[in-house]
């Protein structure tokens, strides 16, 4: 198995997972507003307990979204500045496929909608398939109204933070999904399990393609023509 | 020691590479201006995504034009703040862990302290002690510089900063996003005579000024002068330019002459984006010449901001034994007196 540090700071949970020599490893915490003070110091006390330098790891992944666009951008500045220190491709991962491995794994459900709130009444929602562990997208990432957006079968699990506007979404999508009752948030554990598959497919970028996905690209800025 | 600094709090992102036997090595920026020009203004959240595109390309472009290996440096040096708290965030975060990819040392420096100290890159720079005007698009400060880190406000702008104000009096004016050099270039042309505009504070004592004022004076004189269908003749644009110009440089060179007479320094150096401005800088050298004192400026590059002046104060706090630690430092706010000294 390749080594790898996975990284994410896109929700209140801040964590770090290393695959070194087989072994996986996570430090996991929620810690609202204190990620910048406490990335690093998590990151290189577990490269430190592994015995590994950051130079000799394959790859880096790390949540490049959907989330909070400081948290991502936090993440993304990390990961960008390691790898690019250490010459090491990156591997961006999606914090919704995040939630749905989390899910999968813990519930051992086979489709899976993971949905985070976006903040201002929207959510970040996708759906997936899980194959052999690991989520096939079917409804796209994509920003939504909790009213507006639509899954086309039945029998989803629904997971993640975004499910809290339950009851403002479309009959339709309540009838399809079954809420989850755990709690589940993206984690560089899950992003790992990501990250080998993708790192295994040949998918890494260099660190100035680590960019990332913010979903929402029109909020409160709008050219003076349009003012 | 060689320092790489990285400057991203507002709209430019700027990397440069400093040593202190060698002098700068290396700098290279890249201006957002234009993006925001068609908002308007600075859009935060723009800014932070454009940092984040554009900060690696930039590192490997100064170590090119340093002739470097990538990382052969022996420090990094990021701002920490004042600024955008979005825009900071992407220079300290990909900084910091840089630092600890490279097991290099990194410190957090202070924007301000960076162009207070940008005249230091020059050939002939000044000495401490001396009196620091820094005047930019988000502060208009009187620092007494007794040395690095020994800090003393001695004035400030209560409201707008001096930039700030060129900036909302070109939109009175009716010119484009970033105005404040375009109010410079109309004043060129103008009669700093046909109007007067007042010179906020300057009959009161100390070195506090305001020039909120100035745009609400700028916007009647122009209702003034509009025709019947709302337009100011080009000359009289012009007028005006140079009559706001001349109220806001004096008023400087008003609370310039109390600091250096309230010190007794002989050295004013003037820092930040308005410094550049070349009205201000004459008016400046006639004043310094009356008080038997010295101007010292840096290259209009090193006014606006930029890695250079970063990499530069990062170096001298750096050779001081200072650094932080692995936490990513960011201050959106943060006083410049309550700086450690050197």
């Amino acid at each position: 198995m390749s080594n790898i540090l996975a990284l994410d700071t896109s929700t209140d949970a801040c964590s770090v997972a290393l695959s070194c020599n087989g072994e996986i490893k996570e430090d996991f915490r929620i810690i609202p507003r204190q990620h910048t003070q406490q990335l690093l110091p998590m990151i290189e006390a577990i490269l430190a307990d592994a015995g590994i330098a950051i130079s000799a790891l394959d790859a880096i992944a790390f949540g490049r979204g959907p989330g909070s666009f400081a948290g991502i951008r936090i993440a993304t500045g990390v990961a960008q500045g390691l790898a690019y220190g250490a010459d090491l491709p990156v591997l961006p991962i999606s914090t919704l496929e995040s939630l749905a491995v989390s899910a999968a794994k813990a519930e051992g459900a086979d489709n899976i909608v993971a949905a985070l709130d976006a903040r201002m009444d929207e959510i970040y929602v996708a759906s997936y398939r899980i194959e052999n562990g690991l989520p096939v997208m079917e409804l796209r990432e994509q920003v939504a109204a909790p009213s507006t957006f639509a899954v086309d079968a039945e029998g989803y699990l629904a997971v993640g933070s975004g499910w809290r506007y339950f009851e403002a979404m479309p009959e339709s999508v309540k009838r399809a999904v079954q809420l989850s009752t755990e709690t589940y948030y993206p984690s560089s554990k899950s992003m790992l399990v990501l990250a080998l598959d993708a790192w295994a497919q040949g998918k890494g970028v260099s660190p100035e393609l680590a960019l990332p996905v913010y979903l929402r690209d029109q909020v409160a800025w709008k050219k003076k023509d349009q003012q | 020691m060689r320092v790489l600094g990285i400057e991203t709090s507002c709209d430019e992102t700027g990397v440069a590479i400093y040593d202190s036997e060698q002098g700068l090595l290396g700098d290279v920026l890249y201006s957002q201006v234009k993006m925001h020009a068609e908002y308007g203004g600075v859009v935060p959240e723009l800014a932070s995504r454009d940092h984040v595109r554009k900060l690696l390309p930039l590192l490997d472009e100064v170590f090119q034009n340093a002739g470097l290996e990538k990382g052969d440096v022996d420090a990094l040096a990021y701002t920490s703040g004042p600024g955008l708290i979005g825009a900071l965030m992407v220079g300290a975060s990909t900084g910091r862990a840089l630092a600890l990819a490279w097991d290099k040392p990194a410190i957090g420096v202070h924007h301000m302290e960076g162009h207070l100290l940008a005249p230091m890159l020059e050939e002939h720079p000044p000495s401490f002690p001396f009196v620091a005007l820094l005047v930019s698009g988000g502060h208009t400060q009187l620092v007494q510089v007794d040395g690095i880190g020994q800090y003393a406000l001695l004035g400030e702008s209560l409201d707008d900063a001096a930039g700030e104000a060129f900036d909302k009096a070109a939109k009175m004016l009716g010119l484009d996003y970033p105005g404040g050099p375009l109010v410079a270039q109309h004043a060129l042309q103008g009669d700093r005579t046909r109007f007067r505009f007042p010179r906020p504070m300057v009959d009161r004592p100390g070195m506090d000024m305001s020039f909120s004022g100035l745009k609400t004076y700028t916007l009647n004189t122009a209702n003034d002068h509009r025709d019947n269908d709302g337009r100011i003749d080009d000359q009289t644009m012009c007028d005006i330019a140079a009559a706001f110009e001349e109220a806001v440089v004096d008023t400087l060179a008003i609370k310039c002459k109390r600091a250096l007479q309230h010190t007794g320094f002989k050295q004013l150096i003037i820092a930040g984006g308005v410094s550049a401005n070349q009205r201000l800088r004459e008016r400046l050298e006639e004043m310094v010449v009356k008080e038997r004192a010295e101007l010292f400026y840096a290259r209009p590059e090193f006014c606006t901001d930029n890695g250079a002046m970063i990499a530069y104060a990062g170096c001298q706090r750096l050779m001081a034994g200072q650094h932080s630690g692995l936490e990513i430092v960011t201050k959106p706010r943060w006083p410049l007196d309550t700086l450690a000294p050197l």
